[in-house]
């Protein structure tokens, strides 16, 4: 397993902090529905981060690489599909005019 | 003291090879950890959609400076236990120890606040299940937001707690000498337990703590 | 039948896994994958009788229109327990555990598997598992249904749903726990020389379906995790009353439980998929097209969830995109079926037991797969739902398909795992008995389904009795097709021949080795210079 520098981890640790602000400060600011998109974007690139440092990612197998896909994949069908239906709901009132 | 030479087990060509199914198991392990985690965020997606003022209501009921500094915490416990892993590789002992206990330090802080948190919740009757208030407005959504909060944080608290006793094991085999830059399979695989749950607080902080902070 | 002259003292048993340790600790405490398949096809033998106990309390139950045998709620506890048992502590670790268990690290030419003592807490909490079914049933039985559907199990029912719940969350771990050994031990353990597509099917299979346990599982576990915290403290997350939505319940309990059959489902396909070449003697046909479209069939498998709520208050626009994936998971469903058909053609087939059992299997799947498109079809799904039609097409693919693979694998590696032949006649009377039983009980209940006859009900009115008798009178026969080979297996485990190593004259690792094989499985690591199947063709031989 290859071996990262301290100073890279110290760099990562300290990005890491100053996303944690970010976040804390874009919340602060009326951004509307794009509140929640910024928040989830600054806390992927953050979890980014961590699984490409940290957890040594970047310097990992294909095979590890395949596992984190696999989990982030099957991730998006469970909310997919989920949210297709919660998404497509057709209120109840409307379908009372029928 | 250093222990002589490793031997790989019965069924692995060399420790090489025994390393990386070591490794290969733990990623899988986090797979379906994300996927348990999966089943709560998917639920907390489901139901912010349902109640999005109440949520966004109920939410600044949360304490932000907890939640923020609660963060940092567990991102520089975090740090502690990537230093481990290189105090580990390059068989700086100072290093490795004092990453290890840096965490467990960082990781039993995170839980102080996370109890006192729980206890002011408790105490303004926001805790479904113990204590809760139905008669305020909207209390059915307010009810579902503090029952996921409580899930969310529950079992990302129930992950920590099994992750700080994880590294005080690993910090009783480290103290007794027992790793080396060639076998330091457990000091790895629980840094990426530690940062795994790292990363699930990660989303944890802005969905529940931060909705529509600036109303 | 070619078996191979072996020169062996017939007075020295040679040492294998059997005979190398002795005592009861050396079984219970094992990390031999061997013994320890050997101890879940004891737990697993015994699970399976305790849910067709329920099944025969259940066709008694409805061999006459009145309530007549048990009450209403007793009933509702039967049908609960018997799909509960069978599913979770039968069908779903069947071949994985046993057989995937015993022959996997022999087909790849490993010593064990990559986590051995991982593979024995597996068992462990299987075995706490089940003690907690027992102990649920024990003291009063569960009445959900095998589903556990909020509110009827948070709110509703007074029977034990915590301990029930508790228990399929436990083997839900040693679910995971074993996909998540199979897949590293693929990945990490396979011999020099044996490359992906060199890999018997049934180590693709047996690949699929660790990685939909452990891509499923964890949700299942975590959606009965949140049914109890309802359920113990009057909290809503499932529940309409308190805010809750139940859908969400059906969503996440289905993600999991539908690829679920398909974890029943693929290590039996890869069973059939050694048997046929085997006794066809010739090369699997296509055998890409078979690898892929398991994974075809893994992954469409996570697609389809939603046709289990077409009418539970899904949106109508997820349930018409629910039900076009439903259908494509026929594809490669039916390419299977295609190329097992086609590696018999010109094959020079022998009708030995193992693959009586598989030719059932082809025939059932292909019929309980069928009816599944039947029922995928948004409009007839509506007319048919929650009928028999439903209950005939899912024993179709689990009982038809799954136990039938299951039995055809036992029979085609009895000889290794125990050294020894099983009486031959026997068994193929017991494998028509299977079939004929199987039929009769099953089919019927189309027609019941069809003509609206709805499940989980005690009695129904009486112009369904002449079918429901047949079912019945099927699933007696049927019972008595499953207690054959129990008998004459412990007989031939002690009385049969000796097997030697190949005596089906087959391919593949698992056959190199003595049988049984010793305690390490190979004395030299072996190396593979061949593809699969490689049976010299039939020109060749003349
Ligand atoms: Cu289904």
């Amino acid at each position: 397993m290859k071996v990262i520098s301290e100073t890279t981890y110290y760099i990562i640790c300290g990005s890491l902090l100053v996303f944690t602000v970010l976040t804390y400060l874009a919340a602060l600011v009326d951004l509307g529905e794009w509140n929640l998109v910024v928040a989830l974007i600054i806390a992927a690139v953050k979890g980014s981060l961590i699984i490409l440092f940290f957890m040594h990612a970047r310097y990992s197998s294909h095979l590890t690489w395949m596992v984190i896909g696999a989990a982030l994949l099957w991730l998006g069908i469970l909310f997919s599909l989920t949210l297709s239906d919660y998404l497509t709901r057709i209120p109840f009132a409307s379908v009372l005019i029928f | 003291m250093q222990k002589a030479e490793q031997f790989p087990e019965l069924q692995y060509r060399d420790l090489d090879q025994q390393r990386e199914a070591a490794e290969l198991g733990m990623w899988i392990f986090l797979t379906t950890e994300l996927l348990l985690f999966g089943g709560l965020f998917i639920s907390y997606a489901v139901y912010r959609h349902t109640y999005p003022e109440v949520f966004a209501e109920a939410s600044r009921h949360l304490d932000t400076v907890i939640g923020t500094v609660n963060t940092g915490i567990l991102i520089i416990s975090s740090l502690g236990m990537a230093l481990a892993v290189y105090g580990a590789q390059t068989a700086k002992r100072k290093r490795l120890l004092f990453g290890l206990i840096a965490a467990i330090v960082f990781g039993t802080a995170f839980m102080v606040l996370k109890g006192i948190e729980y206890y002011h919740h408790y105490l303004n009757a926001e805790f479904p299940g113990l204590r809760f208030d139905y008669s305020v407005p909207d209390a059915k959504g307010k009810q579902v937001f503090f029952f996921l909060y409580f899930a969310m944080t529950g079992l990302h608290a129930i992950h920590l707690t099994i992750g700080i006793v994880l590294v005080c094991i690993i910090l009783y085999l480290a103290y007794r000498r027992r790793f080396s830059p060639d076998y330091y399979t457990p000091v790895e695989n629980a840094v990426l337990y530690w940062h795994f749950v790292d990363i699930i607080w990660i989303f944890l902080f802005p969905l529940l703590y931060l909705i529509d902070v600036h109303k | 039948m070619n078996s191979e002259i072996t020169l062996e003292r017939p007075e020295i048993e040679p040492i294998n896994y059997l005979n190398a340790r002795h005592g009861i600790a050396s079984w219970l405490l094992t990390t031999d994958h061997k013994r320890i398949a050997l101890l879940y096809m004891i737990s697993l033998t015994l699970m399976f009788f305790v849910g067709g106990f329920f099944a025969i309390l259940i066709r008694l139950e409805l061999l006459t229109p009145q309530g007549d045998l048990v009450t209403a709620d007793t009933y509702n506890k039967l049908f609960t327990l018997h799909g509960l048992v069978m599913v979770f502590f039968f069908l779903i670790p069947s071949v994985p555990t046993v057989l995937g268990n015993f022959i996997l690290p022999l087909m790849i030419g490993a010593k064990d598997l990559a986590f051995p003592r991982l593979n024995l807490l597996s068992w462990y909490l299987y075995l706490l598992g089940s003690a907690f079914i027992i102990w649920c049933l024990a003291t009063g039985g569960l009445d959900t249904g095998w589903t556990f559907y909020a509110p009827l199990s948070t709110a509703f029912s007074n029977t034990q749903v915590i301990k029930g719940i508790t228990g399929v969350f436990i083997v839900g771990f040693s679910s995971i726990l074993t996909g998540l050994n199979f897949i590293t031990t693929i990945h990490k353990l396979r011999a020099p020389g044996l490359t992906w597509f060199r890999l018997p099917l049934f180590v693709w299979t047996i690949y699929a379906t660790s990685m939909i346990q452990v891509l499923g599982t964890p949700v299942l576990a975590i959606s009965l995790t949140l049914i109890a915290v309802e359920r113990v403290f009057r909290v809503g997350i499932f529940d309409p009353t308190l805010g809750g939505d139940p859908i969400l319940f059906q969503h996440l309990f289905w993600f999991y439980s539908h690829p679920a059959v398909y974890i029943m489902i693929l290590p039996g396909m890869g069973v059939v998929s050694e048997v046929i070449p085997t006794f066809a003697r010739r090369p699997i046909f296509g055998y890409n097209f078979v690898a892929y479209s398991t994974f075809g069939i893994a992954f469409f498998s996570f697609l389809v969830w939603g046709h289990h709520m077409f009418v539970a208050g899904e949106s109508m626009y997820a349930a018409m995109a629910f039900s076009v994936l439903s259908f494509a998971v026929a594809v490669p469903s039916a390419i299977k079926v295609f190329n097992w058909t086609a590696t018999l053609y010109k094959g020079s087939i022998s009708y030995d037991t193992p693959m009586l059992y598989s030719l059932g299997f082809i025939g059932l799947f292909t019929i309980g797969g069928m009816t599944g498109l039947f029922i995928a079809s948004l409009g007839v799904n509506v007319h048919v739902h929650d009928t028999y039609f439903i209950i005939a097409h899912f024993h179709y693919i689990m009982v038809g398909g799954m136990v039938m693979a299951y039995f055809s694998g036992l029979h085609y590696w009895f000889p290794k795992i125990s050294g020894r032949l099983y009486p031959e006649g026997w068994a193929k009377l017991a494998a028509l008995i299977v079939f004929v039983g199987f039929n009769l009980t099953f089919f019927p209940q189309f027609v019941l389904g069809y003509m609206g006859m709805p499940r989980r009900y005690y009695a129904y009115p009486p112009e369904f009795q002449v079918l429901n008798v047949l079912s019945t009178a099927g699933a007696s026969i049927l019972g008595v097709g499953y207690i054959l080979p129990l008998i004459y297996m412990i007989w031939a485990w002690k009385f049969g021949p000796k097997a030697g190593n190949n005596p089906w004259g087959a391919t593949g690792l698992e056959w190199t080795t003595p049988s049984p094989p010793p305690e390490f499985n190979f004395d030299i690591t072996p190396v593979v210079t061949e593809p699969p199947y490689n049976y010299p063709t039939v020109d060749d031989d003349e």
